[in-house]
């Protein structure tokens, strides 16, 4: 129904915390800020790109499905007033169960990468691209 | 079925990044990425469906491959719309230059 908006909202919110991140590490005037070489601010936009490429995705299906349509009030959950608890329940769980998983996935990844410089001898460490 | 497909989709895509890294020139990262935002997402959604109303797990039919073919055509319009923005090997400076 709109279970896609609950990502969406955390995508914002990393979104203007990768911007801030950024800033500060700009400030300071390195972007090493771990021993991985990565900044916390290229780390978060791994997540952002998550969040933001699952919850374009998603809405493609719910237009697909009929649950979003171009015109107000957009879900067309919303112009039945029967179906709006069941949208927000939906949101609720299913929305927010998306937004956690993908969070964990992410402190996951950021994890073994962490882990993985740490087994590397320090002669070997250097800044990783790629990762975009 | 579009959860299969997108999953294959963020494997394929991770394989081929994974080939060209560290070189990020043409932003496989940001599609495999994603792929696999899409492919976690839909997975919570099929597990708690199918842990609430039961039924099949994959829905497997012609409209349901029909939208994995359309998501997967979605993200590529998006990371191509990203490469043509960011422009890794200059052509669209060039061809404004009239090279």
């Amino acid at each position: 129904m709109a279970c896609f908006l609950v990502p969406a909202g955390v995508a914002i919110g990393t979104t203007v915390a990768q911007k801030v991140v950024e800033s500060k590490e700009k400030k300071v005037g390195g972007e090493g800020t771990t021993k991985t070489g990565l900044s916390w601010s290229r780390k978060l936009s791994w997540l952002n790109k998550l969040l933001w490429g699952g919850t374009i995705l998603l809405a493609l299906e719910h237009v697909w499905h009929g649950e979003v349509v171009p015109w107000p009030p957009f879900l067309t959950a919303m112009e039945n007033p029967a179906e709006v608890a069941p949208m927000l329940h939906e949101m609720a769980t299913i929305g927010v169960g998306m937004a956690i998983f993908v969070t964990i996935v992410w402190a996951i990844i950021v994890m073994i990468v962490e882990l993985k410089a740490k087994a590397m001898p320090e002669a070997k460490v250097k800044p990783i691209s790629g990762g975009e | 079925m579009w959860l299969i497909m997108t999953a294959l989709a963020a494997v394929i895509t991770t394989a081929i990044w994974y080939v060209k890294a560290p070189e990020g020139k043409y932003k496989l990262g940001l599609l495999s990425l994603i792929f696999w935002g899409a492919t976690l997402m839909w997975f919570v959604d099929h597990v708690m469906a199918y842990l609430a109303e039961g039924g099949e797990f994959f829905e497997i039919n012609l409209d349901a491959t029909l939208l994995g073919i359309s998501v997967i055509i979605f993200a590529l319009v998006i990371w191509e719309i990203a490469l043509l923005v960011s422009d890794p090997r200059g052509v669209l400076k060039r061809m404004r230059k009239g090279e």
